[in-house]
Parts: structure tokens; sequence; C-alpha cells
């Protein structure tokens, strides 16, 4: 059994794609209200780490804890878990067909059975909160790339996460609509969120993370506190990374 | 009046210029057809028994009243159809092992029913099942003519449905099964709504083709349009009533096309 400290343990996390080693061997635990900024070049298993957590992609070998519980066994109902655990994606995915408001209202209603009436009213809140009250009857290729993924992160919050994973949320942005996003995920960790980002926002991420994880290969290569990672990286490769990008 | 830019006024041109050479060159290919179509020698012959204005101001309203059927057939026949082939899309996409027995059957469905000719089921269908002796309302061409029309046109309208479930984008899936929707209501409430929306002007098409092959069934024995021009042909030696009921398909089907048409000229000009 693993100890109940941490919000959410990974373990030896090992996920392929065919020959492709993706996730090597992640080790990572998460305390409650803690932020994790994931940094790496792409296709160094970001993404691909996240959507193992959210069991969107089946792992290989290891386990994921949360709160204690193995929630990685395979043949496992991912459902009960995925609730517990938002996701919001680089392209927004918002469904196209449904007002801003039947995108954050779907889930909450069929999943976790709450009525109409309710529902709305969060979400009304949630959007007030995040200056897009008047954007809930429109649909989304009515708003700006800022505005859609600022309502995506309102969807995941409908659902009352325990934990938010943010995947390269601002990557697909132009550059002046980034920072109504990140002021969102500002927002989020005040409230004690337990987020992992992944995101090429290294200022961002220096601001408001309380450690980064530099991804490598698929490997954590190295865990440093912001200040450490960026002003005095023990890894090369690290080094190298933040130099050709900063 | 000469604010135009010179572009402007170039493209103004241009048009006048083009839309001159067209009416020019249809009206010359016309007055050819009107001047040499009666020089052949049949030319009367077939102006007597195709286009013989006293039969067909006698015979227009009965075949009229006849395309009601055809109406008719077809306006029960298309909800029937919308439903059959949404559930044989949905059979072909079920995922659970204990199900593929359903998507074996969709897959032989929309197989045999697209692979056969349409006329031939009618023939079958038509003929075979009453052939079993069944009585009074279970015997009816009108029922069974239905049945083939609805066999037929859901196993095309499935495929269409089912190319449309996978044109939508994966990532779709992914939003949706992140909030924690089980499989059925990501289809039902993400999947499908997105792919019937990009579906309907494909679907238009099946829809035209279908008032048309409810004309099929003139061959079993419903007295609509076509079989209705077939008697009169008989009673009055004269081709004519085909010409009225080709003339009234025509009015339905052409408006039915430009609307198809302009649905997937919208359909193109959106972002997506």
């Amino acid at each position: 059994m693993q100890n109940t400290v941490h919000k959410l343990v990974l373990e030896d996390l090992t996920c392929r794609f065919d020959d492709l080693t993706v996730c090597d061997g992640i080790n990572l635990s998460v305390d409650a209200g803690e932020m994790i900024c994931l940094i790496g070049a792409s296709g160094s298993g970001k993404s691909t780490l996240l959507r193992c957590i959210n069991l969107l992609e089946p792992i290989d070998s290891g386990h994921i804890w949360l709160d204690g519980e193995d929630i990685s066994i395979p043949g496992l109902d991912p459902k009960p878990y995925r609730k517990r655990i938002g996701i919001v994606f680089q392209s927004f995915n918002l469904f196209p067909h449904m007002s801003v408001m039947q995108n954050i209202c779907l889930a909450p209603k069929r999943v976790l059975g709450i009525a109409a009436s309710e529902t709305e009213a969060m979400a009304i809140e949630l959007l007030a909160q995040f200056g897009l009250k008047d954007k809930a009857r429109e649909y989304p290729d009515r708003l700006s790339g800022g505005q859609q993924q600022r309502v995506a992160i309102v969807r995941a919050l409908a659902m009352q996460p325990e934990i938010m994973l943010l995947d390269e949320i601002t990557s697909a942005l132009d550059p002046e609509l980034v920072g109504e996003v990140l002021a969102v995920v500002k927002a989020l960790k005040d409230q004690n969120m337990t987020i992992v980002l992944a995101t090429h926002e290294m200022a961002f991420a220096r601001e408001v993370a309380d450690r980064v994880c530099f991804l490598d290969g698929g490997k954590i290569l190295e865990t440093a506190s912001p200040e450490e990672m960026f002003s005095n990286p023990r890894e090369t490769r690290t080094r190298e990374f933040l130099h050709r990008i900063l | 009046m000469s604010q135009l830019s010179p572009r402007k006024r170039y493209e103004q041109q241009e048009r006048r210029r083009s839309l001159l050479i067209a009416t020019a060159s249809l009206l010359s290919v016309c007055a050819a057809l009107y001047y040499f179509v009666p020089k052949a020698p049949g030319w009367d012959a077939v102006k007597r028994s195709f286009f013989n204005w006293p039969i067909l101001e006698k015979t227009f309203p009965t075949l009229l009243k006849a395309f009601l059927w055809d109406i008719a057939i077809f306006a029960w026949s298309l909800p029937l159809i919308m439903v059959l082939a949404l559930a044989i899309a949905l059979c072909r996409n079920v995922r659970k092992p204990a199900l593929f027995p359903l998507r074996v059957f969709g897959a032989l469905y929309t197989d045999i029913f697209r692979g056969v000719p349409i006329i031939l089921l009618v023939y079958l269908i038509g003929f075979g099942v009453p052939g079993l002796g069944l009585s009074r309302p279970w015997n009816s061409p009108y029922l069974w003519g239905t049945v083939t029309l609805v066999l037929t046109y859901s196993a095309y309208v499935a495929e269409v449905l089912r190319s449309g479930i996978e044109s939508v984008h994966k990532s779709q899936r992914a939003a949706s099964e992140s909030l924690g929707l089980s499989e059925a209501d990501t289809m039902r409430y993400v999947i499908l709504p997105q792919a019937i929306r990009r579906q309907v002007p494909a679907m238009m098409n099946f829809v035209i083709a279908l008032q048309k092959d409810v004309a099929l069934l003139s061959f079993i024995g419903p007295v609509e349009l076509l079989r209705q021009a077939n008697v009169y042909k008989s009673l009055m030696a004269n081709f004519t009533p085909y010409v009225g009921a080709a003339i009234i398909f025509l009015c339905v089907t052409i408006p039915a096309t430009r609307y198809a048409d302009y649905l997937l000229a919208k359909q193109r000009s959106v972002r997506t």
C-alpha cells in the first residue's frame, strides 16, 4: 500500500506505442494543492504522461496511485477516476455543436447526475469568475482561441475535479491571448487546486510552479524547485534545453 | 459612375462579355434543335404519341392525383429509413465483444441490400412475401413495397452515417471520455450530432433518389404515378402520359436537388 500522504503518485510508469517507449519509468509524487510543471522538448513524453494519468492512454507497466488507490490496474473502469481528474487539451476540443453552456453542463448532468438548474447556476458562476459570463449562449466557433481555452478549463472544472491536468494549453494560442489563459491557471493555483501542467511558457513555470520536472526521452531527468531549475540546472541536457529555449 | 477602379471596370467588362457569349451560345443551340429536330422523318409520329397536348390535358389531373400515392409512400418510408439506418450504423460501431454478432449483422446487411438491384428486391419481396398466402391487410403491395424501400435505402443511409461517425475527430471522443462520459453518452451527445450534421447534404441525395424510386413499386401493384401513366398509355395507345409523369417527377426532384446543392455549398463555406 502506498502512503496516502500524496494526492497522486506515479510509480515506474511506462507507456509504449509499438516499439516507441514514450514514457519510460516515470516516478513522481504530487501533493494536494501542489503545482507541478512539466517542461521538455516536443516528443519528450509530457502530453502522453498526462493522457496516461487521465487513463486515456493505457500504461504498459508501473502504477498510478490516486489517494493511495491504484487506478492503473488493467481492466479497471476508468470513468469514476476520470471524473476526479480533469484534463484540458492543447487544441481545446470543445464540442462545436453545443453552446458554451451546453459544453459545460453535459458531463455534470450525465455523469454526476446533477439537476440542470444547479449545473447551469454553477456554470454561470464559473464563467463569471473567468470573465466569460456573456459568452454562455455563444457557440465555440464564435469565440477567440483564448476564450475557447478558458471555456475548456471551465468545462473541466464543472466536474469539480481533485486534480487538473493541463496539456500545453497555451501552445495553440496567438501570443496576445496566452496571458488571459495563464491568468486562469494562476487563479486555480491560488484556490489550491492540484495541478500538473505541461508547458513551454518557462517564465510562467518559474513564477507559479512548486516544482518543475524536466522530461527528456520519456524520462524525468531532473526535478527541482523553479529557482534551481532555471538558474542552476544539474543536468547537461536540462542546461542545453533551457539554453535553446530561453 | 467613373469611381470604379480600373480593376473593377475590367472585371465588369469581362462579366458582361461572358454573359453575352453564354446567352448567344445557348440561343444558337436551342435554335438549331428547334430547326433540325422537326426535320427528322418520324417527327410527326413522335409528336403525336409523346407530345400530344389534348391527351396531356385530359390525363394530367388524374396523374397528379396518383402522384399523391408517391408522396405518401415517400413520406412514411423516410422516417422509417432514418431510424433503421441509424440502428444499422450503430450496430457497425459497437465495440463490445459480446455484441460482435451485431457488427457482423450490420456488415452483412449493408453488403446485401446495397449489392442487389432495387427492382429485383421489389419483385422478390413484393411478390414473394404475399405469396406465403397472408390474409387481407398483410398481403398489401403497399406494405411490402414500403418494406423493400426501407430495407434498401437504410443500407445506403447507414453507410453515409457510418462514414460521418468515423469522420468526427478522435480528439472529440477523448474530450468526452476525459470528462467521464460513458461510451453510449459520448456517441449520443458528442459524436452522432456532429456526424449527422456533417452528412445532411449526402443524405439529401438519397432522399431525392427515394422520391423517384417509389415509382418502382408500380411493378407490384400500387396505382401510383407511373402505374397510372402506364394505364393511360395502354388505354389511349399514346405515350404522352409518360411525359406527363416525367414532368411531375421533375417538378419535385429539381428543386430538391438545388436545395441539396445549396446545403453542400453552405457546408463547404463553413470554417471547420
